[in-house]
């Protein structure tokens, strides 16, 4: 499928990321307009679009606005997840540096629609640019009167409030983030109930990812039925592919779901020159890898989930046949325990000898019994651990010792930086032999 | 600089930004720490009386965040993201160069107070991969050669700009821009670079282009109608 160009379409302006910038192109026409439309008919064109959220789980996003009780006279609270820390993922953080209007407009579309007068808008706090570039755009849009009281004469107020974060990979799920928006250690909450009935300070709360919201103002434009001329059935619309690692231009991809791995790598310039596919991610270190063998498959939802993986985040990584698979899985295993926010044994202690198996193959010291062992960790937090973080800290594994599981034999008798020179895997090895 | 009735005006107004005031509880930290360098004791008791915790109840939340610093951390804060994508780009042999140029390791500072290095996370950045910080200022695309030299310009005080445009503050010029209470005096990110239009820019070259849209919102007509 061709590239289509939507919410990047305009990122080469030099003032892409200003009101100037954006308004140039339409932007924040809508507001108006969705105004003039009922909240609910706002709901039922997302839900009509089968718009799904772009955070991970791909839950359908008109549905998730729907579960907001009405009348209830509760206030009621939009929060975006703007944490993006799982790794591989790198879509939110240049969409909210090139086009962060499109951001700020969702909001006020989003919080008519579920009838928020409130919404925040969490990054992580290690990206201060970012943080800025928000901020300064939440200002503009207070000055151009399209927030505050009263917008546009409409009657509806809505205050945006940029908040950082402070380092914690587990602030990006739902829950945690609520507690930590709340001035708490960033823990998981029990669901349910769900955010949306008791979310932000126990009210009615949406929690949709960056991406997710910058949608919005092109469905309240152009409408669903031309949202769902891209992708599937039951992955429509387009994705910011960030497509990072062995490739030839490594970069973000704005293309129809339902695009092939195969065609995102020939825009990307294929693998590095000299070297081959060796396995890839479809989104982020908590979905399990795939092969060459699967380059076909379309990278929707549904054909994702076929072949026993995740869209999640949609964004690849690449290695070529330089790069040691142990080292890799280590590598995540390590930030899983690291991020592990202790609430629940499975994981905290689950993840912490994981880490230590991982490391006896990477560094050639493991027996082949460990095989079996690292197998029952995994399966004594899977499905046993409180959040999702401990079911992706179990996820690689498996999936790599299916493909390459000599390597794993490798790991009980020689170190993985002597089966794989660590220099030829790095991007500047190529430099270094010139 | 030290904890001030500013600092206390500053956390103060930042709870009132909030439909709850502890909910200011992370930017107030940064405060906090921008003012000191570190989250203090006095900083968390400032804090803990803003929002009417217990100095126990603060700590508590203080001690979760990898951001916030018992120790103090050198005038520039270096980060070598060691998460896989960089670790295998090239991350694993920056971090092992600065550490023995530095002669220190993880979360420690050099003597001279100059730089202190951290083994970060992944950053949201794979596409630019091996990525490194200085007080979170990122410096994209790097290599052993260049980290070295960044490194070095640094401790000498000389001027370094991020990958991304602005000039690289102090940590505590950083820490206030995240505590977020004034418009700070850093610049603004340049909005892309080659890697975000990567996708763009081989769309123009080969006449790749979106349907258009419809010539008014399906939306607007309903209204209308
Ligand atoms: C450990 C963990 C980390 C997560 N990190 C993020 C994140 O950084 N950004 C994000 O949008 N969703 C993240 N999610 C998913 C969120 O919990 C949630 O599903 C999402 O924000 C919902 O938004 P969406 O429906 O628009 O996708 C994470 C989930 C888990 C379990
Ligand atoms: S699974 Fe891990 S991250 Fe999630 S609640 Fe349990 S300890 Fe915390
Ligand atoms: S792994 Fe370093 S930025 Fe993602």
């Amino acid at each position: 499928m061709p590239l289509t160009p939507i919410l990047t379409a305009h990122w080469d302006e030099p003032d892409s990321h200003t009101l100037e910038g954006y308004r140039r192109h339409g932007g924040y026409d809508m507001v108006p307009v969705a105004f003039a439309a009922a909240p609910d008919d706002l709901i039922a064109l997302v839900k009509d679009s089968g718009l799904r959220g772009r955070g991970g789980a791909g839950f359908p996003t008109g549905m998730k606005w729907g579960f907001v009780p009405q009348g209830d006279g509760k206030p009621h609270y939009l929060v975006v997840n703007a944490d993006e820390s799982e790794p591989g993922a790198c879509k939110d953080i240049p969409l909210m540096l090139a086009n962060p209007h499109a951001l700020v407009e969702g909001c006020i579309h989003t919080s008519y629609a579920i009838r928020a007068n409130h919404a925040f808008i969490y990054i992580r706090g290690e990206v201060p640019h970012v943080i800025r570039r928000v901020r300064a755009a939440v200002r503009e849009a207070y000055d151009a009167g399209f927030l505050g009281r009263d917008i546009l004469g409409s009657g509806f107020d809505l205050d945006i409030v940029v908040h950082s974060g402070a380092g914690a990979y587990i602030c990006g799920e739902e829950t945690a983030l609520l507690d930590s928006l709340e001035g708490r250690r960033g823990q998981p909450r029990l669901k349910p109930p769900f955010p949306a009935v008791a979310g932000l300070y126990a009210s009615p709360t949406v929690i949709n990812n960056v991406e997710t919201i910058a949608n919005i103002p092109t469905i309240v434009r152009n409408g669903a039925e031309w949202f769902k001329q891209f992708g599937t059935d039951k992955s429509p619309g387009f994705k910011l592919f960030a497509v990072s690692g062995h490739v030839e231009r490594p970069g973000i991809y704005e293309a129809p779901l339902g695009t092939t791995m195969r065609e995102l790598l020939d825009y990307a310039g294929g693998v590095r020159a000299g070297h081959e596919l060796k396995f890839w991610i479809p989104g982020g270190s908590s979905v399990p890898m795939l092969t060459p063998e699967h380059l076909d498959v379309p990278l929707t939802y549904e054909d994702m989930a076929a072949q026993g993986t995740m869209l999640g985040t949609g964004t690849p990584m690449v290695f070529d046949e330089t790069t040691s698979v142990v080292r890799a899985i280590a590598r995540w295993i390590q930030f899983y325990k690291h991020e592990s926010c202790g609430k629940c044994t499975p994981c905290r202690e689950g993840t912490f000898w994981l880490d230590q198996m991982l490391a006896r193959f990477e560094s050639g010291t493991a027996a082949e019994a460990d095989l079996a062992t690292v197998d029952e960790i995994c399966q004594q937090i899977s499905g046993r651990s409180f959040c999702a973080l401990g079911d992706a800290a179990a996820t690689p594994y498996a999936p790599a010792l299916k493909h390459f599981r000599e390597e794993f034999l490798a790991g009980t008798h020689t170190p993985a930086d002597e089966l794989f020179d660590p220099v030829a895997a790095t991007v500047f090895a190529g430099a270094a032999a010139r | 600089m030290a904890l001030t009735e500013q600092t206390r005006a500053e956390a103060v107004e930042l709870a009132g930004r909030y439909p709850q005031g502890r909910s200011a509880l992370l930017p107030m930290l940064h405060l906090v720490q921008s003012a000191e360098g570190t989250v203090t004791p006095d900083g968390i008791a400032l804090c803990a009386d803003v929002v009417g915790l217990t100095t126990a109840e603060v700590a508590a939340v203080a001690t979760f965040y990898t951001m916030f610093k018992r120790h103090k951390v050198g005038r520039y804060h270096v980060g070598v993201c060691t998460n896989t994508m960089c670790a295998v780009l090239g991350g694993d042999a920056i971090w092992s160069a600065l550490s023995e140029r530095l002669g220190i390791g993880h979360d420690e500072v050099t003597e001279d107070g100059a730089v202190s290095l951290e083994r970060i996370e992944c950053q949201a950045a794979c596409t630019h991969a091996p990525v490194m910080t200085a007080n979170w200022e990122f410096l994209d695309d790097m290599d052993v050669a260049r980290a070295l030299e960044v490194v070095e310009k640094l401790r000498a005080g000389e001027e370094v700009f991020s990958s991304r445009g602005p000039r690289i503050g102090t940590y505590e010029e950083i820490e206030r821009s995240l505590a977020g209470v004034e418009e700070d005096g850093l610049a603004e990110a340049a909005a892309t670079d080659a890697k975000m239009l990567a996708g763009l820019t081989y769309a123009r070259e080969h006449a790749m282009a979106a349907p258009p849209a419809p010539e008014t919102s399906p939306l607007a007509t309903k209204a209308e109608g």
